[in-house]
């Protein structure tokens, strides 16, 4: 019981953090479902609030509006959050487990495995199911994880941020090119270029119904894990001498990453920064205790992506700008004000 | 300095001949392979200027302008290089991946996005506004990186490569924006631009791409003492009297020109800037004087050596020669980060 205290104490959870914590998730919830709406009722075909309501409720197979939003815009808006929420986390847990503040799915070439591998089974298997494009999207994301970090972390003097931002870069580099030559030799460019610019302008029902699980999943258990993260980002030395295993509390949070990471990608392609602003804008809210970053970050991140989407769609119509684009128009600046503050070490 | 011969200067030289008569070997290869093989005595003949039409038509016009470029831009790049890692003092450093490319890349698409592909490939008026626009896309590239950097009076050497690879995506996320609007036929053209390949196969090219080389090339091996210095580090140059940020900006500028020019012909080639130079330091040691001119010989042997390859790896279809330098060039680039030298 003293020793929980102790760790508490460590992790600087007071009362005030707590607070915080649970306005963020309700106002957040509250800009949720405001987002959703907005996004169900924005588009081309112009729809009042009361067929919104009655698509979802009160569902009339005749009427064409209900049938927009239902298999269109119903599953994109569900589309955004999930992504969003999963890239979100799953950049809380790898800043947490690697003590590294540039760590996130993109840079860290996970994102770049996953679209890799995505490229290879449109060739290997053109008629592929939408669960085997999965399939090698975890795989994918799992390979492009433990080339960027394997490599970082075997390098002499150990895992510094512009080591790690570097070999992300150089993996990405690769892996891309990788695909451009496998898009080039097979003519399917224009399908990858889908998933390299990321978005969720094209996704149909039975993509979220296959993809929900997992990453509903990857949540779960990064909920479940938070507290070992915490106790984690204390560094090596600290949770070990908590008694903590350290092991295998990383591979357990390796697999929770490569769940949301893959599934994400698997849906919406590349999409960058999610997972490196909204960790950082809560932890600087609510503290370092990971119970409370993980739901926030899942949260925000939903109302992020949601929300880049509409702006995707809003800005240039009838065009839509990939909602990747947009995420890294807002991250860009948020990675060169960190570049700034810790670009020391190499 | 009063010494001028080291102990390593008759490997020096030995080194340059033995790459040069590499490069011959290797022009001698590209010169012949292709869709029509033509015989090695031919190929002399045709060169001594002895060669049928049809022969002459497909060395003079075709494979020799292709060759010529293949070698300017691989030692453009790689001299780019090899004064960005002395000035960063970071051995990891490459107009690829700080995003110099991406800027070029970013202006080159608005160019083509604007005047959809009209006079892109053909006249020649367009031969000389490319460069031009990837130049401007390479300078804001690089003015960006280095104010972004500036922090309490100086750029340091991490920061400078953090704030590289962000600019590389803000770029990069620009150029999707742009291209996912194009024809699926621009579109194409655009991203085998943007993979990097050498696409101008004409000899305007060579002339609009030559003078920017002969001036800035031997320029920074004359200042390649500056670079000598500038990596022992900011204290001892300023001890020795350098006045750092005035020569990093200078040289910052030469190789980012150098980078920009090329792109405009070559697209986006990333890791030569990086292997080039590396080998270069790993065969002469560390003095700029004689690894600039080896790392311009390297970087045209290997990007020679990777064009021609990406035209017979999958034959009829050609490879883009930005993608046969990366995968050839990242292993390396692993290989050197868990070395952390």
């Amino acid at each position: 019981m003293n020793a929980k205290i102790k760790i508490d104490k460590a992790l600087l959870n007071t009362y005030k953090n707590r607070v915080t914590s649970l306005v963020i998730m309700i106002a957040g919830l509250a800009c949720l479902l405001v987002s959703i709406v907005a996004s169900i009722n924005l588009g081309a075909a112009d729809l009042s609030y009361r067929d919104v309501y009655n698509a979802l409720f009160q569902f009339d197979e005749g009427n064409p509006a209900h049938t927009i939003i239902r298999q269109l815009r119903f599953p994109r808006a569900i589309a955004a959050v999930c992504v969003g929420a999963a890239l979100a986390v799953s950049g809380a847990i790898m800043q947490g487990m690697t003590r590294n503040p540039l760590a996130d799915p993109s840079i860290m070439g996970v994102t770049a495995g996953s679209s890799f591998f995505i490229a290879i089974a449109l060739v290997v298997m053109p008629g592929i199911t939408y669960l085997g494009l999965m399939m090698f999207s975890f795989a994918g994301a799992g390979l492009g994880a433990a080339l960027v970090f394997g490599i970082t972390s075997f390098s002499r003097g150990g895992i510094t941020p512009v080591k790690l931002a570097l070999a992300g870069s150089a993996i990405a580099s690769l892996l891309s090119s990788l695909s451009t030559a496998v898009g080039i030799k097979f003519n399917i460019s224009k399908d990858i270029s889908y998933w390299f610019a990321g978005g969720v302008s094209s996704v149909q029902p039975q993509h979220v119904l296959f993809t929900l699980p997992f990453i509903v999943a990857g949540l779960l258990v990064a909920l479940v894990l938070s507290r070992s993260i915490s106790i984690l980002s204390l560094g090596e030395e600290v949770a070990k001498g908590l008694g903590q295993n350290t092991g295998i509390v990383k591979l357990i949070g390796m697999i929770a990453v490569l769940l949301l990471t893959g599934a994400a990608v698997s849906i919406a392609g590349m999409i960058g920064f999610v997972g490196l602003v909204i960790p950082h804008i809560i932890r600087f809210l609510v503290g370092n205790d990971y119970r409370l970053i993980i739901p926030c970050s899942a949260i925000l991140g939903g109302v992020l992506l949601l929300v880049a989407d509409i702006v995707g769609r809003m800005v240039n119509a009838p065009f839509e700008t990939p909602v990747g684009a947009i995420t890294a128009i807002i991250g860009v600046p948020f990675f060169l004000y960190l570049a700034r503050k810790e670009g020391r070490g190499l | 300095m009063p010494k001028q011969s080291g102990p390593k200067d008759g490997r020096f030289k030995m080194l340059l001949a033995l790459t040069g008569m590499l490069t011959v070997l290797v022009f001698f290869i590209s010169i012949n392979a292709g869709y029509l093989k033509i015989p090695l005595m031919d190929v002399i003949s045709t060169l001594l200027g002895n060669g049928t039409a049809e022969n002459e038509l497909t060395i003079f016009d075709f494979r020799l302008p292709r060759i010529v470029l293949a070698i300017l831009v691989g030692m453009g790049i790689a001299v780019s290089g090899a004064i960005l890692q002395g000035i960063s003092q970071n051995p990891l450093a490459d107009p690829g991946i700080l995003g110099i490319n991406s800027g070029a890349g970013f202006t080159v698409v608005l160019y083509m996005f604007f005047f959809q592909g009209t006079a892109f490939f053909s006249g020649w008026s367009s031969v000389f506004i490319m460069p031009l626009t990837a130049l401007l896309g390479s300078f804001l590239a690089a003015f960006l990186i280095y104010v972004l950097s500036w922090k309490k009076g100086h750029v340091t050497p991490a920061r400078l490569l953090l704030v590289g690879i962000g600019i590389n995506a803000a770029f990069g996320a620009g150029l999707v924006i742009f291209q996912m609007k194009m024809e699926p036929n621009n579109f194409m053209k655009a991203l085998i631009w943007l993979s990097g390949t050498i696409w101008g196969t004409n000899w305007t090219f060579v002339w609009a791409l030559l003078p920017w080389l002969v001036v800035l090339i031997p320029f920074a091996i004359y200042k390649s003492k500056v670079l000598d210095v500038l990596r022992l580090g900011d204290s001892i140059a300023t001890g020795v009297g350098v006045r750092i940020e005035r020569e990093r900006r200078l040289l910052l500028m030469i190789s980012v020109a150098l980078a920009g020019v090329c792109v405009s012909v070559g697209g986006g080639i990333t890791f030569l800037g990086l292997i080039a130079p590396h080998m270069a330091r790993r065969l002469v040691g560390a003095r700029h004087a004689r690894v600039l001119p080896l790392t311009a010989m390297l970087g045209a042997l290997l990007l020679l050596s990777a064009d021609t390859l990406g035209r017979v790896i999958m034959a009829p279809v050609e490879l883009p020669v930005g993608i046969i330098v990366s995968i050839l060039g990242a292993p390396y680039f692993i290989y050197l980060l868990v070395k952390n030298i």
